[in-house]
């Protein structure tokens, strides 16, 4: 038996086949991974994100404190509630964990970082904010659900007390903002607009049936995983770890080399890597054969390497099998994969594969 | 859960078999199988011709979730595989032990009924398994 975030009994009321997602009984699907897939990209649907984890940063170094603790550098953070997207990386340039940063006031920042690396990442995060003196503070007693969909923020409105029901409608693209006892987001990891909204444990289980009351399809980890895949976005894990840097998981775009002398951790390995000419590259693939591309399963280059994929899977949106892939570097449009002995035919693509509701590679 | 079909036999790795009038032996997975595995979206079916023996490899079955192989519970040749699944494979997930059959073995021998498990068996099986 694993933990049980407050919606785990929506969860058995509602069919749901429960997983063990590190160390969370968790849902898998309702019945059906693709319908919750569709709801997602063509209405709305809601998640429980419980599981994962909030951490409330305070001191009068905070600031200081991460732009030293990751990446991406929160000095791009100015106005409240903004949220910036981040790795936190080990002293190798290695990914720790990838996280969301959200600005609240100049002493206190907000962070949720993944469950199942919830201990080592607050043993390291504790480590290195004793320097700063910063306090560091898990928020276990906070739940959360992410309302995802076209249709998800005006479906999920009435949740919002009529106080801050039209400033959360107005937040734009990566903000959040306290909302009573709840914290809204417009944020999420399907490629699709919406909420998340993080709340005190004992209001989500009501919350939860209004949405589902207001149309909302609950929507499993399953229909997570093929939702952010389409999406092109990271799995940890998955498509990077404490062995992988960001320039090697499609995510230079979240290290700030600027200023040049902000020191982060990790910032000397990844200086290295950048002045070397790219061995690896991460790329996005569609199997134009019949199949499904799966994790790890081998790359073949003709004539340049091989490869891995890091995240593979249907793709219910386009019918077809796409994955993530670590890549030897060079210029070519095609690969083959090892399917079981087979080499199947995979185009080399540019991701997302789609973005709110539309497919974006051609097909 | 569903009651299951009285005139078949079952395996531990959740097949179904069915003596077909002709002599082959109908085979897919079970309702408890598709369920597990959730939304199929790909069957990599055998050749026809081609020969099975016990317990080994025979189909994959995919689903978003991920592949799963079905053994062979009989040595036999492969007489017909069921095309339909080559572009719908969910009809495995809705008529799993009708439309969803997945292959038709021609037996190279009898076949030893005590090595699968009736339908009550199957049940105390899945009852185990909780």
């Amino acid at each position: 038996m694993g933990s049980k975030t407050p919606l785990y009994d929506k969860h058995v009321e509602a069919g749901a086949r429960i997983v063990d997602f590190g160390g969370w009984d968790m849902p898998l699907h309702y019945g059906s991974q693709k319908e919750e897939h569709h709801a997602v990209r063509t209405n709305a649907g809601l998640f429980d994100v419980s599981h994962m984890t909030i951490v409330d940063l305070k001191g009068e170094r905070v600031r200081d404190f991460l732009r030293y603790l990751v990446a991406n550098d929160v000095a791009k953070l100015q106005d409240a509630g903004k949220a910036l997207y981040t790795c936190m990386l080990n002293e190798n340039g290695g990914v720790i964990d990838d996280l969301i940063i959200y600005f609240m006031t100049e002493s206190w920042f907000r962070l949720v970082v993944n469950a199942a690396t919830r201990d080592k990442d607050l043993a390291w995060i504790r480590k290195q904010a004793e320097a700063f003196d910063v306090a560091v503070n898990e928020r276990a007693e906070l739940a959360m659900i992410a309302v995802q969909g076209p249709n998800a923020r005006e479906l999920a409105a009435p949740c919002i007390d009529s106080e801050w029901r039209q400033q959360a409608l107005d937040l734009k693209l990566f903000t959040g903002m306290e909302a009573g006892d709840l914290f809204v987001a417009r944020t999420g990891y399907t490629g699709e607009d919406g909420w998340e909204i993080l709340m005190p444990a004992a209001r989500a289980p009501s919350i939860w049936d209004r949405l589902v009351a207001g149309g909302v399809a609950p929507a499993g980890l399953g229909a997570r995983d093929t939702l952010r895949l389409e999406a092109a976005m990271n799995l940890y894990g998955a498509d990077m770890d404490e062995t992988i840097s960001p320039l090697e998981a499609g995510l230079a775009w979240t290290v700030a080399w600027e200023p040049a002398d902000r020191d982060f951790i990790g910032r000397k390995p990844l200086e290295v890597m950048r002045a070397n000419p790219d061995k690896r590259r991460f790329a996005g693939l569609l199997l134009e054969d019949k199949g499904v591309l799966r994790n790890h399963q081998r790359v073949v280059v003709d004539g340049v390497g091989e490869g891995e994929i890091t995240s593979g899977g249907f793709s219910p949106t386009i019918g077809r099998s796409i994955a993530l892939a670590r890549l030897p570097a060079g210029d070519y449009d095609s690969a083959h994969v090892d399917v079981r002995g087979k080499l199947l035919n995979v185009r080399i693509v540019k991701t997302p594969f789609v973005r709110n509701g539309q497919v974006r590679i051609e097909l | 859960m569903s009651e299951l079909p009285g005139d078949l036999l079952y395996t531990k790795d959740h097949e179904w078999l069915r003596r077909e009038d002709d002599g082959t032996v109908s085979i897919g997975v079970t309702d408890h199988a598709q369920a597990a595995l959730g939304d199929l979206v790909y069957v990599e079916l055998p050749e026809v011709g081609q020969d099975v023996t016990e317990g080994g490899d025979m189909a994959v079955v995919e689903s978003v979730k991920a592949a799963s192989d079905v053994y062979s519970p009989i040595d036999g040749i492969v007489a017909a595989v069921n095309d339909v699944l080559a572009d719908d494979p969910e009809t495995i997930n809705t008529e799993p032990y009708d439309a969803g059959w997945i292959v038709k073995i021609k037996p190279s021998g009898d076949i030893d009924e005590s090595a699968l498990l009736t339908p009550d068996q199957y049940q105390a099986l899945l009852d185990e398994e909780g």
